[in-house]
């Protein structure tokens, strides 16, 4: 939050005039694209038919009865911008939070009004730093046409009111009017210039632990994820991939379960089958009966020891130069006191807490979602192109997620089930869910890599050059974007230019990419994933090189203000350097990720077995 | 033909007795709240209360549930007041994604109801078949012991 915030234009912040209800539709354009939209009074599916010349624009209404509701374009995966944003609202509008709702914005609308709402793109930890600012815009220009709109009913200055707790005071006079009755009029204002947003200074809410919108309902078992969809004649799905990546299904023999109670048919793809029945469990249990012949191709004599080697050796092949600052190579050459070590990171799996599900109605000109996704707007486009319909006639109901890391931007499992009801002419509702079986081996995992890192290290312990040579799998090349001159930057974070560190004075980093016919994808942390384990563990095994204190050691590498601080708040807290008995020890660890730093030091003890035990983690 | 009495209400189902309870609650009767995770009784997101002890209810079958007191998410609250885990839960603000916490909940409760002052031992006995991926474990702990009164 330590950016400024961009200026908006009064034509950019626009009061719609009165909703249907009364309420005060604010309508925020999104910089960057040519409109702004309505707001839905109430969670409606909005559907073609259905346009309410009133609705202009929104993404904020306040109602007569004091309720604020933000539309979030963001999905909620317990990242917490469904609160997160709505909070950074009521900061500016001076509401109470006991007042402040939040809806998923309209994916259908957003197709239909010009991406109103942005790409709705919930990923690589952007959900509140690309939309703080125009939230923030919205909720200040709200209160000051709320305060204007009270000053003109008393026949008062606005300069001699504010606001506070959903209530416009006269000062003066100590009136007070409830934001409910002053929507009205307040749609009706024109503000003369936008007024400026706090900043962080001013935050009275922001800042400060508050409840999450979401405790409740997911306290109770209410939250609806996506895997909870039921609708009306609901079928269930479950599917099988050819166990090989790009593989093709030859045969299925389903003699053994066509006659089995509530199957109602085994739909045949090229990559995988299905079978669909009454029931979930029904027809999970029918799929493991299945005698299935799969056509594994060249791939199929592919394994695991072979990757590792083929990452290893890649090390020693061209690679490409992503950071070199200084001379790194010839400082190391020249060092009488080099440290090497080589890491390996295998592929790893999301494994999202709610297996990958999608529930699809397919109709002649209308097809239905319902799940919950990381990328709505472009799953709800893949889901057209699937069933052969218009983006708009897609209508997309984002549900809450049950965990989403990366795995639940691709839309793999809509795909499935699209098919699915077309290859099957379903017109029923369908749920197809993922197995955890499945889950597994159908994810697009994180990649695989493999490092090499040098450091040279001076007679008395400073670190003068680091050497990095990584050979890693490529999120752009498996997701089928380009890497223009083989540099891939998701690969690169952590070791290439976003470290916290920046007092080493030489610097080289080579990337090899390398893929294999497993896909990899997003990852939690993406590149700093496991990059940071890399650095973070040689950084340790210089300092240990060095006789240096761990922490001392990288306090000596940097002179950023937010790495020192957060190497020196983890020292206070963590009780740095105080003896913890025979053993027992700390490790600490920084990554500069996403625009952030962040540390840990962790409190270990190792047990006569030689098995490390995390205590405690600061 | 199985009779389930589910939070405190009798439901007469035409299922296989090897239906698993899971998917009785989930696709028979429509109570989402219990959910699905690894359907092989590891992950602990399907744990409902069994005569008020925790079970795995992907891995029961309803044949075995016959004739027992099942109590699921839905249940723990009357008339609109949660019980005591679920307001605690809720005032240490645990769930994140939210996914888990049907069954966190359930094992917490099953826990007081046995244990009414549990040390951190018996914490983590009572609540190490359920995995968080967001990894609420701290807030979960500390949830517990507002829940036992201790906060």
């Amino acid at each position: 939050m330590t950016k400024r915030a961009p200026e908006y234009s009064r034509r950019q912040i626009l009061v719609t005039g009165a909703t249907l209800s009364g309420g005060l539709a604010l309508g925020l354009f999104i910089p960057g694209t040519a409109r702004a939209a309505a707001p839905e009074l109430e969670a409606r599916y909005w559907a073609d038919d259905a346009h309410d010349p009133n609705e202009v624009n929104a993404w904020v209404v306040i109602e007569p009865d004091d309720t604020v509701t933000l539309r979030c374009p963001m999905a909620e995966m317990g990242q917490g911008t469904g609160s997160g944003l709505p909070l950074l609202l009521a900061e500016e509008l001076e509401c109470k939070w006991d007042n402040v709702k939040v809806e998923f914005a309209s994916v259908n609308r957003n197709i239909r009004e010009n991406t109103l709402y942005g790409d709705m793109l919930t990923a690589g930890s952007r959900g509140i730093r690309t939309t703080w600012s125009y939230v923030q815009q919205g909720g200040a220009s709200a209160r000051e046409r709320l305060i204007q709109a009270a000053a003109a009913r008393w026949k008062v200055p606005a300069r001699d009111c504010m606001a506070r707790e959903s209530k416009v005071f006269h000062q003066p006079s100590g009136r007070s009017l409830r934001y409910g009755e002053l929507v009205k009029d307040a749609a009706k204002i024109q503000l003369a210039a936008e007024p400026a947003i706090k900043t962080p200074e001013q935050f009275k809410l922001a800042g400060k632990r508050h409840p999450r919108l979401d405790s409740a309902i997911k306290s109770t078992g209410q939250a609806k994820f996506g895997i909870d969809t039921r609708e009306t004649d609901q079928l269930y799905a479950s599917i099988m991939s050819c166990p090989v990546f790009g593989g093709k299904l030859v045969s299925v023999d389903d003699s053994a379960i066509l006659s089995a109670r509530g199957i109602k048919q085994v739909v045949k793809l090229d990559d995988a089958v299905a079978v669909v029945a009454d029931n979930y469990w029904r027809a999970n249990e029918a799929l493991k009966k299945l005698k299935i012949t799969w056509d594994g191709g060249a791939a199929a004599r592919t394994n695991s020891v072979q990757f590792a080697q083929e990452y290893r050796d890649a090390l020693d092949g061209q690679l490409v130069a992503a950071r070199n600052d200084g001379d790194a190579k010839g400082a190391i050459a020249r060092s009488k006191h080099v440290v090497e070590a080589v890491y390996e990171t295998p592929l790893l799996a999301h494994a999202t807490m709610e297996p990958c599900n999608a529930t699809v109605h397919l109709r002649d000109d209308r097809l239905d979602v319902w799940m919950g996704s990381q990328s709505a707007l472009d799953n709800a486009k893949l889901a057209a192109r699937e069933a052969g319909l218009k983006p708009e006639q897609v209508y997309f109901h984002q549900l809450y997620l049950g965990g989403g890391f990366g795995r639940r931007t691709f839309g793999d499992e809509l795909r499935d089930a699209v098919r699915v009801v077309k290859r099957g002419n379903i017109r029923q509702p369908l749920q197809l869910l993922w197995s955890r079986e499945q889950d597994m081996h159908a994810d697009r995992y994180r990649p695989q890599s493999a490092i090499r890192l040098k450091g040279a290290l001076t007679p008395d312990g400073k670190l003068e050059a680091i050497f990095i040579q990584s050979a890693c799998g490529s999120i752009a090349r498996s997701t089928g974007r380009p890497v223009p001159d083989g540099i891939d930057f998701t690969a690169l974070e952590g070791i290439g230019p976003s470290v916290p560190y920046n007092k080493i004075p030489n610097w080289y980093t080579g990337q090899v990419l390398k893929n294999t016919h497993v896909p990899v994808a997003y990852w939690r942390s993406v590149g700093g994933s496991q990059n940071c384990f890399y650095l973070e563990s040689f950084i340790d095994e210089l300092a240990h090189a060095a006789g240096k204190d761990p922490l001392e050691f990288r306090k000596s590498l940097t002179d950023r203000v937010d790495s020192l601080a957060v190497l020196n708040k983890l020292a206070e807290i963590s009780g740095w350097g105080k003896p913890l008995g025979a053993g027992r020890g700390r490790g600490i660890s920084l990554v500069d990720n996403h625009e952030a730093v962040g540390g840990q030091v962790a409190e270990v003890t190792v047990q006569p077995s030689g098995e490390v035990k995390v205590d405690r983690v600061f | 033909m199985v009779t389930l009495k589910i939070n405190g209400e009798q439901h007469d189902l035409d299922v296989e007795a090897e239906m698993p309870l899971l998917w009785a609650l989930r696709n028979e009767i429509g109570l989402t709240g219990t959910k699905y995770g690894c359907g092989i009784a590891q992950c602990g997101a399907c744990t409902v209360l069994m005569d008020g002890h925790p079970v795995r209810s992907c891995s029961l079958p309803v044949s075995g549930a016959q004739g027992h007191e099942i109590t699921t998410i839905e249940g723990l609250s009357h008339n609109g007041t949660l019980n005591k885990v679920q307001q605690a839960w809720i005032a240490e603000d645990v769930p994140q994604c939210g996914y888990c916490q049907s069954g966190q909940v359930m094992s917490a409760t099953a826990l007081l109801n046995r244990t009414p002052d549990p040390d951190d031992s018996d914490i983590d006995a009572a609540m190490a078949g359920n995995i968080c991926r967001c990894g609420t474990y701290v807030r979960i702990r500390r949830a517990i012991r507002r829940a036992a009164g201790k906060v």
